[in-house]
């Protein structure tokens, strides 16, 4: 078959079983979009190319299939630069597609060009730049296995304007030849064999899972585990629905803004099981303050995240569900009661400073989010954007679907939520997406309500409205003498903006419009926007201090019993 | 135990990458290196005996924990194949330098004198400057650079390490941390 670039282009996506591609078109890309419309695939029109990256991002997170962006040279690749960066850092699957300038015109400063694989050199798994035809196809194959396997993430591949139009005798190539790529995905026996010990020996041990868990789709093997040995299981903010949260061992999330029961659980315990997890510093804070009484195993799929930040006793490389698997059959079953009963009296002291209990007519971030548990049961797929409001939804949303948190952890990209919704909504037109957002963050990336129109996406957006750039005035109030220098933000009204864009939308300043206002979004068909007008200077508790060890959290001030 | 390890005591270390020769590679490594904000002495490359495959010598001041993060970043560039340390004692080790010296005909004899005790060559002469050519590890390198000084070092040029394993083995065959 003698094809085009552009049509070598889409037939491999095809064969790759790409079914739907986040794009903005431009000069750089018209021979790609000429030829799209005779492809079985199905292309969103972002408002953005940073929104196209999250898109594809979140697509990814929600399907396990690798999400695809297409942008032009120039602005359209430079645009993509944060959705890039964001995926690398969380280890999303993502091939992201940029036209060049004609292979001619290369390195003369041609109207929208740009070194996009030099900028993108860091922030990418692998990057190519094609100037000739020949060389497409093996490209996008091989884009497609470095950005799925091992450690996932994004991959770009830039293609010259020349090379979309010549045309080549079109071979789908049939295997990958990578030598110096070839991840590790069975545990080394004698090793597991040594935590295996570790772990019967252990009488406080703690499982910490992370996303590498869910990449794996490990759940079942993880809770396996713990439940054959009793071991309690904390998790990192994007490890959340590793373990159903409402599992009787499930601490929920640790760290910076952990459950307090969890961070008093990491820092007595005497074993840590770290399975899929980085020791990111949000979670572990000062690296020589954390676990100072445990050993700790660490199991992960890439070699360069064994000891990086903490000192490890015992590495694992390997795929989580393969580790696991190999471990199951040699770790006893144990009953650690003393160790849970201690983890349950904590737990019990927490409950005690619930936010929930506090008596007022407010809407309080936490109820809002509490609902929208209550009406979902759970079981939503929630995207969740960057700051306080971020927090607040790993706090009191109970995941129990694998998988059914989307938020940004290592780059922390406000927003990120909107348009990673957009992919989730397209990848998973069976589940119910929610977003919770700020209303900084919801400003940084609101024009994707046109997207949501457009595809009509039934995304249902809880607006968590403080008027503030609210973690960054949280940490003005506690460590910068309540100096709130730039974060106070005079918002629209959300409602008539969401009108604007033929979207329903209701606006709840007071806690007796909550439920309400979440059941009708839930039962809506459509897309909705809930302006929640929170308290304004509401707090994140608890909270590490920065430098400070896990377990000397600031807390919420105990209330009035009700 | 969750302590960071004392640090070992950091020293200069030589690690020979085996890399694909594909477009961008070696900005991949160098931008690597300048990312992870490991400190390098000299980095050198060039073909290796196998078609398509460059290799390349990297001196690092890193300590143990360092050199093994280095490598195992190293090991995440898709092209990158194998990498593996070679330690002074059982590898030979050289570098090059071409030294351009001022050499008026009254100091050229005593210039030549201190060319041959090095076993250096001098490869070209003009009116009043001279070419020499160093082969040798850094420190005789150093040192020859250390005494031509005092007459006048024109232009310098050196090309960082370049390394070997003795006997039969190769940087082929070994792997870092096995
Ligand atoms: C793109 C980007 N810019 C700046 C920041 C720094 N930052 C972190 S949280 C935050 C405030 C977020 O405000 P808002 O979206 O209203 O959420 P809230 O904390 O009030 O819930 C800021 C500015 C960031 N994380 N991302
Ligand atoms: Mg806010």
């Amino acid at each position: 078959m003698r094809l085009n670039g552009a049509q070598i282009l889409w037939e491999c996506l095809v064969r790759e079983g790409v079914d739907t591609v986040f794009g903005i078109t431009g000069g750089a890309v018209l021979p790609i979009y000429h030829e799209l419309p005779n492809y079985p695939i199905r292309h969103i029109t972002m408002r953005h190319e940073q929104a196209c990256a999250h898109a594809a991002d979140g697509y990814a997170r929600a399907t396990g299939k690798v999400g695809v962006c297409l942008a032009t040279s120039g602005p359209g690749a430079t645009n993509l630069v944060t959705g890039i960066a964001t995926a690398m850092m969380d280890s999303s699957p993502m091939v992201a597609i940029t036209g060049q300038v004609a292979t001619n015109a290369l390195g003369t400063d041609a109207f929208q060009e740009v070194d996009i694989t030099g900028i993108t050199m860091p922030i990418t798994k692998h990057n190519y730049l094609i100037t000739d035809v020949a060389d497409l196809a093996l490209a996008v194959r091989e884009a497609f296995h470095i950005a799925s396997t091992g450690h996932p993430g994004p991959v770009l591949i830039d293609i010259a304007k020349d090379a979309q139009t010549a045309e080549i005798e079109f071979e789908y190539p049939d295997y990958v030849s990578l030598p110096g790529y070839k991840p590790h995905t069975r545990g080394n026996p004698r090793q597991i064999k040594q935590a295996a010990d570790m772990i019967n020996t252990a009488q406080r041990p703690l499982i910490i899972a992370g996303r590498g868990v869910l990449v794996a789709g490990a759940q079942q093997e993880l809770c396996e585990l713990a439940t054959k040995a009793h071991i309690p299981v904390s998790t990192t903010l994007l490890g959340k629905s590793a373990i159903p949260e409402t599992h009787p061992l499930c601490l929920g999330m640790g760290g910076m803004h952990g459950e307090a029961f969890a961070n008093y659980a990491l820092q007595q315990c005497d074993l840590i099981f770290a399975v899929g997890m980085r020791f990111d510093d949000r979670y572990t804070s000062a690296a020589g303050t954390f676990a100072p009484n445990a050993k700790i195993v660490h199991v992960d799929i890439d070699p360069a995240e064994i000891a990086k930040r903490i000192r490890v006793d015992l590495p694992i490389v390997g795929d989580a569900k393969n580790v696991l698997r190999q471990l199951l059959p040699l770790v006893e079953e144990r009953d650690l009661a003393d160790w849970l009963g201690q983890i349950d009296s904590w737990r019990a002291e927490t409950r005690d400073r619930d936010a929930l209990w506090q008596e007022t007519d407010e809407v309080l971030p936490q109820y809002v989010v509490f609902n929208i548990w209550e009406a979902t049961r759970g079981e939503a797929l929630m995207v969740s954007d960057v700051g306080q409001n971020q927090m607040w939804e790993a706090q009191y949303y109970r995941h129990v679907r694998p998988g059914g948190l989307i938020s940004s952890g290592g780059l922390g990209t406000m927003g990120f939520a909107l348009p990673a919704a957009i992919g989730a909504a397209a990848g998973r037109p069976d589940c119910q997406v929610w977003v919770v957002v700020g209303d900084g963050g919801f400003q940084m990336t609101l024009q994707e309500l046109a997207t949501v129109m457009q595809e009509r996406l039934p995304i249902k957006i809880a607006i968590l409205n403080n008027g503030f750039l609210g973690m960054v005035r949280q940490w003005q109030e506690m460590f910068f003498q309540k100096n709130y220098s730039g974060s106070p933000l005079l918002g629209p009204d959300f409602a008539k903006l969401a009108e604007a864009y033929g979207i329903a939308a209701a606006t709840i300043e007071s806690k007796e419009g909550v439920a309400a206002a979440v059941k009708a979004a839930y039962d809506s068909d459509g897309p909705m926007v809930i302006d929640f007008r929170i308290e304004r200077e509401h707090n994140v508790f608890p909270i590490v201090p920065v430098g400070h060890p896990i377990d000397q959290m600031i807390r919420r001030p105990k209330q009035t019993q009700p | 135990m969750s302590l960071p390890p004392p640090d070992s005591t950091f020293s200069r270390r030589t690690l020979v990458v085996l890399m694909e020769d594909k477009p961008g590679v070696l900005s991949h490594v160098s931008n690597l290196f300048r990312r992870r904000n490991y400190n390098i002495e000299s980095l050198t490359v060039g073909h290796s005996e196998t078609q398509d495959i460059s290799r390349m010598t990297v001196v690092v001041h890193a300590n143990d924990a360092m050199l093994e993060q280095v490598a195992k970043q190293l090991y995440k560039l898709i092209n990158v194949t194998k990498v593996s340390e070679v330690n002074t004692d059982d590898a030979v080790m050289r570098e090059l330098a071409l030294i351009k010296v001022h050499a008026p005909s009254a100091q050229r004899a005593e210039i030549k004198q201190v060319v041959d005790i090095f076993r250096a060559q001098i490869i070209d002469v003009a009116l009043d400057s001279m070419v020499i050519e160093i082969t040798g590890d850094e420190s005789k390198v150093e040192s020859l650079i250390s005494i031509l000084k005092p007459f006048g070092i024109k232009e310098l040029t050196r090309t960082g390490r370049v390394a070997m394993i003795r006997g039969s083995l190769t940087a082929n065959g070994t792997r870092f941390g096995s």
